[in-house]
């Protein structure tokens, strides 16, 4: 994309101050790409460097740094505590996830089906759900889940369950990642179901008559038609939600001041959180980092090409 | 699901496909009728966190640790909200938040309009490789970097300052920001400035005057969402203030409820911080919620 190219499509004035000042998009961008690099850029940069390097006791009290090529990996990579974590933090995301896009498709067809007042009362409150701060929304689930007063167990009693009277949800790890997972569902949904919802809206009436002219069914209609015309939102929304599933810390970190048993619970994050603010081990807490980093751009592939055609349409 | 599918609804109908279809329309249809019940119930299982937050906030501490639950706030009170209005620590954290969501919106929204200029106004070189960056590292997770930038922040001395979380926090929100300026950038046509140039303006004049009040819902919305990233964050905060003078909203209000917790947790009061918190951040919500939905999914289907 070369500057002739582009001004070749446009007006001449356009044309005309494009060659005159081929500076200016470049000084535009300076204080972006400045901001990125100090936020961003340096850090990336000092976990690399880091992640190759002893990073011990001495090193924190100004003794120079020992380069030590791939140890820390070795170190990391082979402690099976890492590996409990990762294969814990993929499940918490895809269970998440596909739940998450299976339940906002299912609320998303509802809409469709059902009359118009009930649809835009199911809109408000899942716009209400998706707007509450992730810190209240964590803090109201500790509190419908208290052992002594909540909601939860209250119902649970009414419904004949009177074991589960005073049941401590967070403090066993089974039940702890079921209300992380509510948690996370119930906030991630609304977008979920919205989005499909805004999809399922966009197919044209056109093409809907035309299929009953055909002589389709109502269910041949949603499934053969419809269906495949949304396809493409449920596959952005569904990446979107693994990537964001992937990346659970504070939701983790906030139940866990409840009392639950801390290394059990722990996912990506919150290992990365005790490795580097917990045991200073910076070198680990900075390899770990890098891997979380490689998986998520993995991951983000498809969504940025989905967007660079956007860019380009 | 298949009981969903079996009333599909066919909107505003123009004209009758066949001779069966109208009839079947005014029928009394049960399965609409239930869909319509189900549907009901799922709202009213989305809402009951933010409603039980609310009436647990307007209901005296006493009333919460009674057996039975109230479901309605029978026991009005607003002791609860007031005495976490007036509690010191929140005051502090509240003025620590206005400064660093301040901060934060002024910066991204001047740095993210200025590229959003340059890749929506120019095609230059290294364009493509510019966008593809900010779509890439708006992914990022804070998880991934939260101990480099603990670390940085450390060595320069600005652990617990407004700047240094404000800088974090202006590169994490560039990116996005970016993105979604450059869609209201390229909707205003060159052709109007330079309509106001032939009029008699100069370039800059043409631009302010003409150019930047059709931007600015787009500026507003991307304000609002800045506000609402800014205001909600809670990771790095974590991170990068951990002293207590220098909490924002959401790291104290985890603080305040480990505090209650020591003396058997006052649920009224902690209920009244979370909607202290929350309320302002759904009203803004609701304001710029078409925009986030659309600027992430945007055209994805032309069917």
């Amino acid at each position: 994309m070369t500057t002739t190219t582009g001004a070749s499509t446009a007006s001449d004035g356009i044309a005309i101050r494009r060659r005159r000042k081929p500076a200016t998009p470049y000084l535009l961008l300076i204080p972006a790409v400045a901001a990125l690099l100090v936020g961003l850029g340096y850090p990336v940069y000092w976990q690399i460097v880091t992640s190759l390097q002893e990073f011990g006791l001495m090193q924190q009290f100004g003794a120079p740094p020992e380069f030590v090529g791939l140890d820390n990996y070795a170190r990391i990579f082979t402690d099976t505590e890492v590996w409990s974590v990762v294969a814990k933090s993929i499940a918490f995301c895809l269970v998440n996830a596909l739940l998450t896009v299976g339940i906002g498709l299912g609320l998303a067809v509802l809409m469709r089906s059902v009359h118009g007042w009930v649809r835009i009362t199911m809109q408000i409150t899942l716009l209400l759900a998706w707007a509450t701060p992730l810190v209240a929304a964590v803090t109201v689930f500790r509190w419908l889940f208290d052992d002594r007063n909540g909601v939860v167990n209250w119902l649970f009693v009414q419904l004949g369950q009177e074991n589960l009277d005073g049941y401590n949800w967070l403090g066993n790890v089974w039940t702890f990642f079921m209300v992380a997972s509510f948690i996370v569902i119930w906030m991630s949904v609304p977008f979920v179901a919205l989005s499909i919802y805004a999809g399922l809206t966009q197919v044209s009436e056109e093409v809907l008559e035309a299929a009953r002219i055909d002589g389709a069914g109502s269910r041949q209609i949603l499934w053969r038609i419809i269906m495949p015309l949304v396809r493409p939102v449920i596959a952005i929304v569904l990446l979107l939600q693994i990537i964001w599933d992937l990346r659970v810390f504070a939701q983790i970190r906030l139940l866990q001041d409840a009392g639950a048993p801390i290394s059990e619970t722990n996912l990506l994050g919150n290992y990365i959180y005790e490795l580097g603010v917990g045991s200073q081990d910076f070198a680990g807490a900075a390899a770990v980092s890098l891997f979380v980093l490689v998986l998520t751009m993995v991951l983000s592939g498809p969504y940025v090409r989905y967007l660079m055609k956007e860019d380009a349409a | 699901m298949s009981a969903v599918v079996t009333d599909t609804d066919t909107p505003a109908p123009t004209a009758p496909a066949s001779g069966l279809r109208p009839v079947r329309r005014r029928r009394v249809r049960p399965g609409k009728i239930l869909l319509s019940g189900l549907g009901l119930l799922l709202a009213l299982v989305w809402v009951f966190p933010v409603y039980w937050m609310m009436n647990s906030a307007l209901t005296p501490d006493a009333i919460l640790g009674a057996d039975t639950p109230n479901f309605f706030p029978v026991h009005f009170t607003l002791t609860n909200l007031s005495s976490v209005l007036t509690d010191s620590g929140f005051l502090n954290a509240l003025g620590m938040s206005v400064m660093v969501t301040f901060l934060t919106i002024a910066l991204v929204l001047a740095f993210a309009f200025l590229a959003a200029l340059a890749i929506s106004r120019w095609r230059f070189r290294g364009r493509t490789s510019f966008i593809l960056a900010v779509l890439f590292i708006q992914m990022l997770p804070a998880e991934g970097l939260f101990i480099a930038q603990y670390q940085m922040m450390s060595s320069l001395g600005l652990l617990n300052q407004v700047i240094g979380i404000s800088v974090l926090y202006v590169a994490m929100l560039v990116p996005f920001t970016v993105w979604m300026l450059r869609g209201f950038v390229a909707g205003v046509p060159i052709e109007l400035e330079e309509a106001a140039m032939v009029d008699g303006l100069s370039r800059p004049k043409a631009f302010i005057r003409i150019t930047f009040p059709l931007l600015a819902p787009g500026l507003i919305a991307s304000g609002v969402y800045a506000f609402l990233q800014a205001w909600n964050e809670f990771t790095t905060a974590l991170v990068i203030l951990p002293a207590e003078s220098a909490q924002t909203l959401p790291i104290w209000l985890r603080s305040f409820l480990s505090a209650s917790a020591n003396r058997g947790i006052n649920w009224a009061e902690v209920m009244a911080a979370s909607t202290l918190i929350a309320v302002p951040v759904i009203i803004f919500f609701l304001f710029v919620q078409g925009r986030m939905t659309s600027g992430l999914v945007s055209g994805a289907v032309k069917g």
